[in-house]
């Protein structure tokens, strides 16, 4: 077992998220990523952005349970922030039909359009993380296996995405006691070493992670098998809740969403706000 | 009224993957309400037949089958896995593994939910089974938080919810600290009764499982039955310690007064044992002859522990705190209590794995300033899981990695390394690669690639459970071997003859705390410690306490040195 803080799973608690169904946290959770994947509109990105660091806060999540993917995520999105400047930086003037130059470099010339598509960017990132992180950190993954199922996904396969996600602390736990006992065997994982070596290093957990939880899962397969699991082609679930009045609430907002976006399709003339216009 | 439930006629398998048949000619019948003890060593074959009855086989299992099994009045070879889980409800070994749902009550419901049933049907059945197995108050916490022995009610509940014909038990016990295990004996026997089921118990720990009337003992052995009797009567045959199954502590004592255990018509428990001034004069007598080698050593301390703990998190309730205990050089240590209890928790502190919230001083030297691997060369630490621990794929490679990572000259790997592998017994198989050893084997690997590094102390995480007893007797001879050398060893068990036999010390832990640091004897005979730490009072106690020997601790302190000079014999 390893420091609770730092694990990505469900914990269970208290606050107004945790009180919502599983469905509707799911169907939330698409709609409201659909209409910011869909939109470039500023305006509507920032509202949700705003929205959902609300939500964070309101959930009480610990920064430590999230610090790593987090920072995972955010390299992640300024190398894509920077890529995509680097294959077109002229696709900001032409989105905005308008240039307004800050820094002249050739084919590297920023626009403040540039910019302006690039904030955008962001943006989205920045709305749709915070909602998935949300759902996975306050939804029972067994609730949310009945949600999926609920929604048409097949229950085998429902089942299968609400063990994985169950097995990440798990995994997570393996992970750092076949860590520490490799560096117990003198390999240096810690800051001192090379990061060569380190990625080495790393190397030599994960076939052991591997092993163990191949054997982890064959186990539990057997366990569930006996147990009849898929004998059928329906099941029923356990912690399957009803729809409260909340629910409906939330899922409204989330139909609501989608109805701005396509509003604002109308109005902006398509996926994309003008303010050089 | 006999009718037979199970029957094994002219059966034999082999599984796909191996050479040779697994079970070889089983004639088995076993009637309705009987309550079965099937016992043998590791790779005998009586898992095997477990995996017949409840359906893995031919299944899952894949291999030939010739013969007849029928379980129920169905054909193996023809039911399919659903439909004999209704006839046949199975526990699996290890219950941490097995469970399926995020809490108590969704496990338990597990089964009801395959089979479609309303979910207020379902509730209505899950508190049923949970208020008669008196574990209600348990339903909304996740199982890997229980006790070991709640785990175990909480994975029964699970499969008695189907109200099967029959029970099978994949050795109940191995897992458990020994008071639950007996109070899970005492649960099945109980269930067993109330629904008149069909027991099937898969264990090779004997003395434990008769602790509770067993209708009938199997014993299997290289795929053959080769007893099918009453206990009583497989106990006056005496050939159990023939194929590596322990037999009774208290029978092992008798027969070495000198009693002759022909003439005792009851064998199966202390209790049925005839009131004899005889046999008690022999046993007085024996211990009296019997004369304690006593070692006065000079204790020199190496590793002190003061108010040592570490808290997982703010919601962990009895988080491991305040450990001062002081490991002297030379000493074997057994660190014991109920799951749970902080046994593990503490090596991984003394190992530098997890901060600590006292003082941990080796040699005088304080271990916080040492990184983990500084500390790995002084204490060695080798966990539960061998499967956790092995990176490389041949065994040389395996043992040579703390020293290929600390530098050293490929020709003082290569002389360090066989000089261990010599030692671990492993010297033979030192080009095989690791997949193709048993796991008792695999646990001889883990151990030599931390010996490789000559650490002073060396800290075991439960190096026998699950073993047979020649395993068992393997891995513990080695380590006493490596003791007498000098090494100091520390070792996690739930094994109370492990702990009286072999270790000079037990440290007691329960509710994060210690409770006792003494002689193991003392925590197998003094009433208060063993209720606080989850143990067992040995037999031979009882033994002595039932012919009313003088001393009774004298007398098993008198047996545990005849077995330990036995076996350096």
């Amino acid at each position: 077992m390893h420091d609770q803080n730092q694990i990505l799973g469900y914990q269970p608690g208290t606050s107004f998220i945790y009180q919502l169904n599983a469905t509707t946290k799911l169907i939330f959770m698409l709609l409201v990523s659909a209409a910011c994947m869909i939109t470039y509109d500023t305006r509507f990105l920032l509202a949700i952005c705003v929205f959902s660091i609300i939500l964070f806060k309101e959930a009480q999540i610990k920064w430590s349970q999230i610090s790593f993917i987090v920072k995972f995520i955010v390299a992640f999105m300024i190398l894509n922030l920077i890529f995509v400047y680097l294959f077109q930086p002229t696709y900001g003037q032409e989105i905005y039909h308008s240039r307004s130059i800050i820094i002249h470099a050739g084919y590297f010339t920023l626009t403040i359009q540039e910019v302006f598509y690039l904030f955008n960017l962001l943006l989205k990132y920045i709305c749709s993380i915070p909602i998935v992180l949300l759902f996975l950190l306050t939804t029972n993954p067994s609730q949310f296996a009945a949600s999926l199922n609920k929604i048409g996904i097949s229950y085998n396969i429902s089942y299968a995405v609400a063990l994985a996600l169950r097995y990440i602390p798990d995994i997570q736990n393996s992970y750092w006691a076949i860590s520490a006992a490799q560096q117990a065997r003198g390999n240096e994982l810690s800051k001192k070493a090379k990061l060569s070596q380190r990625i080495k290093g790393t190397l030599n957990i994960i076939m052991p992670l591997i092993f163990s939880s191949l054997e982890r899962i064959d186990t539990i397969s057997t366990a569930m098998q006996l147990r009849r699991f898929g004998s059928k082609k329906k099941r029923t679930w356990y912690v399957a809740r009803s729809f409260k009045k909340e629910d409906y609430w939330v899922m409204g907002l989330s139909v609501l969403s989608i109805l701005i976006v396509i509003l604002l399709w109308q109005l902006n003339h398509g996926r994309f706000y003008n303010p050089f216009m | 009224m006999t009718e037979p439930i199970i029957t094994f006629k002219n059966f034999s398998f082999k599984y796909d993957s191996q050479a040779f048949p697994t079970l070889q000619d089983i004639n088995l019948t076993i009637n309705r309400g009987e309550k079965i003890l099937i016992a043998g060593p590791s790779g005998s074959g009586k898992s095997t037949i477990g995996r017949c009855i409840n359906g893995l086989i031919p299944n899952i299992d894949t291999g030939t089958i010739t013969g007849e099994c029928l379980i129920n009045g169905k054909n193996i070879k023809e039911t399919d896995l659903f439909d004999l889980s209704f006839t046949t409800s199975t526990i699996l070994q290890d219950t941490d593994s097995q469970f399926i749902g995020l809490t108590v009550g969704e496990d338990i419901a597990f089964a009801l939910e395959n089979d479609c049933r309303p979910q207020n049907k379902i509730r209505q059945t899950v508190h049923r089974w949970a208020d008669k197995l008196e574990i209600s108050d348990l339903l909304k916490q996740a199982p890997q938080s229980l006790s070991g022995g709640q785990k175990q009610t909480v994975a029964l509940a699970g499969v008695l919810i189907d109200e099967s014909p029959i029970m099978l038990f994949d050795e109940p016990l191995a897992n458990l600290d020994p008071a639950s295990g007996m109070k899970t004996m005492a649960l099945i026997d109980q269930i067993q009764k109330e629904l008149n089921a069909t027991v099937i118990i898969i264990e090779h720990r004997l003395e434990e499982v008769l602790s509770q009337p067993i209708d009938r003992v199997v014993l299997v052995n290289d795929g053959k039955i080769i007893a099918d009797k009453s206990p009583n009567d497989l106990l006056h045959q005496n050939k159990l310690e023939d194929i590596g199954v322990r037999s009774p502590l208290y029978l092992t004592a008798l027969t070495k007064a000198g009693v002759d255990l022909d003439a005792i018509p009851d064998l199966t428990s202390i209790k049925a044992l005839p009131d004899d001034e005889k046999i008690g004069q022999k046993l007085q007598k024996w211990a009296d002859d019997a004369s304690l080698t006593s070692k006065k050593e000079e204790k020199q301390p190496l590793l002190e522990l003061k108010g040592v703990g570490h808290r997982y998190n703010h919601l962990q309730v009895n988080p491991l705190r305040d450990v001062t205990a002081t490991i002297n050089k030379g000493d074997f240590v057994s660190i014991v209590g109920q799951n749970g209890a902080g046994k593990t928790t503490l090596c991984r502190l003394i190992c530098g794995f997890i901060p600590n919230e006292g003082k941990i001083l080796f040699d005088d030297d304080d271990l916080s300033q040492y990184s983990i691997k500084q500390i790995s060369e002084k204490i060695g630490y080798v966990m539960q899981d061998p499967n956790q621990m092995i990176s490389q794929k041949m065994i040389f490679d395996e043992v040579a990695l703390g020293l290929c990572l600390r530098g050293y000259s490929k020709d003082e790997i290569k002389d360090k390394v066989f000089k261990t592998l010599k030692i671990c017994g492993l010297y033979p198989y030192r080009h095989w690669p690791i997949s193709a050893l048993s796991f008792g084997q695999k646990k001889r690997v883990t151990i030599a690639a931390i010996l490789v590094l000559e650490p002073d102390v060396i800290i075991l995480d439960e190096p026998t459970a699950g073993q047979d007893w020649k395993t068992y007797t393997e891995i513990m001879s080695f380590l006493k071997k490596l003791n007498e050398q000098g090494k100091t060893i520390m070792i996690i068990t739930h094994d109370m003859y492990l702990m009286m036999e072999y270790t000079n010390r037990s440290l007691a832990f329960a509710d994060g705390k210690l409770i006792a640091d003494t002689e193991p004897i003392r925590l197998l005979t003094e009433k208060s410690l063993i209720k606080k730490a989850s143990l067992k009072r040995t037999s031979l106690y009882d033994l002595a306490h039932k012919y009313n020997l003088r001393d009774p601790n004298y007398f098993v302190r008198a047996y545990v040195d005849s077995e330990r000079t036995s076996q350096n014999a």
